[in-house]
């Protein structure tokens, strides 16, 4: 029995997204769609966090940040990026200062593609990142894993 | 006289009564604001998770205080249980939030930095009015002792009424409800993330959320001893206090520390200090 | 008897072979045998009177009276001198009166007197001398390393220090003979000494502020003083024969006669305990070198103050000055802990925490209740011993870290662990259960419940109480903030310093587990002896604070624990890059420090405008008390 599918809470990043997918993100927690429903919470800090929800590219300004927020949230964690340009940097990865989608900084574990992504499939995409939450819950248990934890996490 | 067996069973079902409270509070919010909510069993398998989770800190003291929060909170209100002397619950309380509000300076986090201050602030906006309650009660029943008050048959609230306002309003303070939930926001994420639990993760947030469940059936505890003249009666002031609670949580917007320390003080100052001086004059209390 | 004139006269002597002494190794091992012997006897007075409740004693040397007429002669012409020389009227105007009333008292009024009972022990005067016999010697001990130091750091600054430890032990002296006097004679030629000694001791830098600052002091001390003579000289024009001076004498003379002269008494004990309309000269006695704050703070001084009024509580009991009196006490409580708020400096926040303790005492005095007078004097004990450690703490870290203000206290935990912990015994002592000034506030909060216009003091002692915690807490969290800039840097700490840092720290403890004992074989007889009733804790809640206790002392071994994998992470600062040493990358590329600072609450605490009130308010009750005693009088 594991709680931890029960209970993802979440950290949403705007990192250089329109607002057009943070607006469907934000409508996930309207009466509407009510993901509390599944436990879910919009906890807005890091260190409470298990499922990072990034909409929009990576560029120079928030690469670091990104980073920053990846770093502080605690073991198991997901990272869920919502939108073309989380996934690839959608129309904007031939800018100047947009270096691509999320995953050139940090590992992803679920794209939700659309443009902006619907919120039905922004569900679905947190919903399908528990049982890789599962997953990683189970391989951090094992010992070499524990041993691994011990000698310092991401650098 | 004191009975260690009921401190017994309020450290083993505290949790239970307390997780649950919070369930069906969120489900009540939830619906107040035309959603489904959560599962009845949420905030269990909240802590669950978290106790699942790694354990991030800035400093190894945290473990610590975190840890210290809940086990003082625990004989504080395993004290109020078994019977003990009110006033010694409530300072034992103190001890316990002053724990807290360490755990959060030692992390010299900024945001959990502002959240202590802001939680010493509630500390002493309803502190007072903590201690005139219990003064109150103590002057219709003539003893600090939980075990002597709740087995009066005196109906304390008839006597204590402008008191009994009072500790309702500071109670919004200490469930930390809107409008007072300064220094532990849900909602405030742009203002101090999560103010005095920022930086507790994993399974330090997961014993923190716990003590707040034994704070919750303490703070209940205490709304009974008002009723304590009739268990029926008593249960349902404890349901409509804190149906009234969750709906002010809903109604209002946060306000600012200024006007909480105020309020508080005011209400605790006009309402409590009045009903509690034209008590002393009945009672004789001039000519003691 | 013999311990008694030991403990008066010993420091005495020691104090002029200091005055002689010149610095270095000869003055240090004086002040430290001295010390030592002082705080034995203390102990043996203590084991031998333990149980013998009240005895009185004649003293067999009749020139005693002579020679401290003599004495207070000298004093007054040296205060005269030096308010001249430094052109301070007030003062001199003030010490004119007052010699005038003592000649008019010695050489006219008190020549008939007969005094029998010069001196007396009971188990009050057992406990305070244990704390000025045991504390204000550890002080001394502390200030011989402290002083060195000192002398370092402020070259510019006249190294006096054998008139530093003279001065030191005549007011351990003084403080003495104050408490064993059943006189009132000899108490308020004590108590003379000790406010020269106070005097002396802070101008001891001579600069302006601090010349100006132990004038002040000076001056209100002596309007106390005018007070005092004022209650000798009614009771010697009530009584020539002078039978009514002795204090047990005029406690059992019944509430009518003694009321006016206790009166006065409070009073002068209002100012020497520096309650509200008189706070300032303690405030302004912080200029002094740290360990005389802490004498005048815990062992000396302010407590001959509340010792005078809590004598004469069972006088004031249930009359309308005793209740003013108290107010005076309820009111100083209130405002000097609102005040403590919004003060970063450490020194001046413990300045303003000690006048509000006092006002409790002089509230619990002041109401006189037999529970209130049990509440009292525990509240003494437990403070003396609190603050004196609160001050040699932070004069420790004063030393260390060129600072005394509480901002730059942050990291304390790390960079001087075994002071920082110290530190936070003390603090917890003064605020937390189940340490004991919370355990006198909780006592006092029952006691008073059951006095006349008790609420009044319930109501302050419910908000008062609880302002106090915010302080204490935020000066607690800025000790153990967790600052990566610092580093470890106490090793350098003299074992002097060390040592009495331990004890205090040690006894802050230990007093709060071995209170039940004091209270049953000192205070309970005490105030047993006095109003035929006492007051005591319900066994039940000894159990259980002894075990708070506990569990409070073993919680930190829960850090040794082995726990699986605490990983550390910078502090969350909005997503900002952050790097454990409190720096985050600001926007353009700039890396830019973490600064956290308390709140201060100027707005609703700010010092000028509560002192303000607190002055108004201190004056307007005193007076109204002066009127009523007047309408008595006449």
């Amino acid at each position: 029995m594991t709680y931890l599918k029960r209970s993802p809470w979440i950290i949403h990043y705007d990192a250089s997204s329109c607002n057009g997918c943070d607006i469907e993100v934000l409508a996930c927690l309207t009466p509407m769609y009510d993901v509390e429903r599944f436990g879910i919470v919009n906890t807005g800090n890091p260190k409470h966090a298990d499922i990072f929800v990034v909409t929009g590219s990576i560029n120079e300004q928030n690469r670091e940040v990104v980073k920053n927020i990846y770093e502080q949230m605690p073991d198991p964690k997901v990272v869920v990026a919502v939108g073309i340009c989380a996934a690839s940097g959608g129309v904007f990865r031939e800018c100047y200062n947009v270096t691509g989608g999320i995953d050139k900084i940090i590992p992803v574990d679920v794209y939700v593609p659309g443009c902006a992504a619907r919120p039905e499939s922004i569900i679905d995409g947190i919903v399908k990142s528990l049982s890789i939450l599962e997953e990683k819950r189970t391989k951090m248990n094992t010992p070499a894993a524990k041993k691994d934890a011990l000698g310092g996490g991401i650098q | 006289m004191m009975s260690p067996v009921y401190g017994l069973i309020y450290i083993l079902l505290a949790p239970i009564a307390g997780g649950l409270v919070a369930g069906i509070d969120r489900k009540i919010t939830a619906r107040m604001q035309g959603r489904v909510g959560p599962p009845l069993l949420q905030p269990f398998y909240d802590v669950g998770k978290l106790f699942e989770k790694e354990n991030l800190v800035v400093t190894r003291s945290q473990d610590l205080y975190a840890l210290c929060y809940l086990v003082f909170m625990l004989v504080a209100g395993a004290l109020f249980f078994a019977g003990g002397d009110l006033l010694l619950v409530i300072f034992a309380f103190t001890l316990s939030h002053i724990f807290l509000v360490l755990g959060a300076y030692a992390s010299s986090s900024p945001y959990s930095f502002i959240g202590a201050e802001r939680e010493l602030i509630q500390i002493i906006a309803y502190e007072p009015m903590i201690i005139l309650s219990a003064v109150g009660m103590y002057m219709v029943t003539a003893s600090f002792f939980v075990s002597d008050i709740v087995v009066s048959s005196i109906p304390i609230v008839l006597y204590l009424p402008g008191v009994f306002i009072g500790f309702l309003m500071v109670l919004t303070i200490k469930l930390r409800k809107s409008p007072f939930d300064l220094s532990t926001s849900h909602h405030a994420h742009q203002e101090i993330v999560k103010g005095v639990t920022t930086e507790f993760t994993g399974p330090n947030l997961g014993k923190i959320e716990i003590a707040h469940w034994y704070e919750y059936v303490f703070l209940l505890g205490f709304i009974f001893l008002f009723f304590a003249f009739s268990i029926p009666i008593a249960l349902l002031a404890i349901a409509v206090a804190y149906l009234l609670e969750i709906l002010i949580d809903n109604t209002f917007s946060r306000v600012k520390w200024q006007f909480t320390l105020r309020s508080a003080w005011i209400i605790a100052g006009m309402l409590g200090l009045i009903n509690l001086a034209v008590l002393y004059y009945l009672s004789g209390g001039l000519q003691a | 008897m013999i311990e008694l004139a030991f403990l008066i006269l010993f420091p005495a002597i020691v104090a002029f072979l200091l005055l002689a002494l010149k610095n270095g190794q000869v003055q240090n091992a004086v002040v430290k045998i001295a010390a030592g012997l002082i705080g034995l006897a203390t102990i043996i007075l203590l084991i031998t009177y333990f149980s013998s409740g009240l005895v009185l004693f004649t003293v067999p040397f009749d020139a005693a009276a002579e020679i401290m007429s003599v004495i207070s002669l000298l004093i007054a012409g040296f205060i005269l001198y030096l308010g001249i020389k430094q052109r301070k009227y007030l003062a001199v105007i003030l010490i004119t009166i007052q010699t005038l009333m003592f000649i008019g008292i010695e050489g006219w009024l008190a020549k008939d007197v007969q005094q029998v009972y010069n001196l007396f022990i009971d188990q009050f005067s057992l406990i305070m001398a244990a704390i000025v016999g045991i504390i204000g010697t550890l002080i001394c001990v502390y200030a011989l390393a402290y002083m060195e130091t000192y002398h370092t750091q402020h070259p510019e600054i006249q190294d006096r220090r054998n008139i530093f430890f003279f001065m030191v032990f005549v007011f351990l002296a003084a403080m003495f003979g104050l408490i064993f006097s059943n006189n009132l004679l000899w108490v308020y030629f004590f108590w003379e000494i000790t406010t020269l000694a106070s005097f002396i001791l802070i101008g001891y830098a001579k600069t302006s502020e601090s010349t100006n600052n132990a004038f002040l002091a000076l001056e209100m001390n002596l309007l106390g003083g005018i007070a005092f003579a004022g209650a000798i000289i009614y009771l010697l024009i009530a009584d020539p024969t002078g039978s009514l001076l002795g204090i047990e004498q005029l406690l059992s003379s019944g509430q009518a006669f003694a009321l006016v002269p206790a009166v006065l008494l409070s009073f002068a004990g209002i100012t020497k305990a520096a309650l509200m309309p008189f706070s300032s000269w303690l405030v302004g006695a912080m200029v002094a070198p740290t360990p005389v704050s802490a004498l005048l703070h815990s062992s000396t001084m302010v407590k001959a103050g509340v010792y005078i009024i809590v004598r004469f509580a069972p006088v004031l009991s249930g009359t309308t000055e005793g209740l003013i009196i108290g107010l005076v006490g309820g009111f100083t409580f209130l405002l000097g802990s609102a005040i403590a708020i919004s003060q970063s400096n450490a020194k001046k926040v413990l300045a303003y925490s000690t006048i509000a303790n006092l006002g409790l005492i002089v509230a619990c005095a002041g109401v006189g209740t037999y529970k209130l007078v049990w509440a009292a004097i525990l509240l003494i004990i437990f403070h003396a011993i609190a603050k004196s450690l609160l001050f040699l703490c932070v004069g420790t870290v004063e030393h260390q870290i060129g600072s005394r203000n509480i901002e730059d206290m942050s990291g304390l935990i790390v960079r001087m662990p075994k002071v920082a912990v110290m530190m936070l015994v003390g603090i917890a002592g003064m605020f937390l259960a189940p340490f004991g000034m919370l355990i006198s506030k909780w006592v006092a909060i029952e006691a008073f419940i059951e006095a006349q216009f008790g609420l009044i003091f319930v109501a302050i002692l419910a908000f008062g109480g609880s302002i106090t915690v915010f302080f204490w807490s935020k000066w607690m969290g800025k000790i153990i903030s967790v600052d990566p800039h610092v580093s470890r840097e106490e090793d350098s700490l003299k074992s002097e310093k060390k040592g009495v840092l331990y004890i205090l720290a040690g006894l802050t403890v230990l007093i709060c587990l071995i209170f039940p004992l004091i209270s049953s074989s000192l205070i309970e007889p005490f105030v047993l002896s006095v109003y035929g009733q006492t007051a005591r804790l319900s066994q039940d809640n000894i159990i259980i604070m002894a075990m708070m206790l506990f569990l409070l002392m073993i919680m930190p071994f829960s850090m040794l624990l082995p726990r699986n994998g605490a990983r550390k992470v910078p502090p969350y600062m909005g997503g900002r890059p952050a790097s454990s040493d409190m720096k985050f990358l600001g926007s353009m590329g700039v890396t830019r420090d973490v600064t956290l600072s308390n709140y201060y609450l100027n707005d609703l605490f700010g010092e000028n405008r509560l002192l303000m009130a607190g002055t108004a308010l201190g004056f307007g009750l005193i007076l109204l008390a002066m009127i009523v005693l007047v309408g008595m009088i006449l």
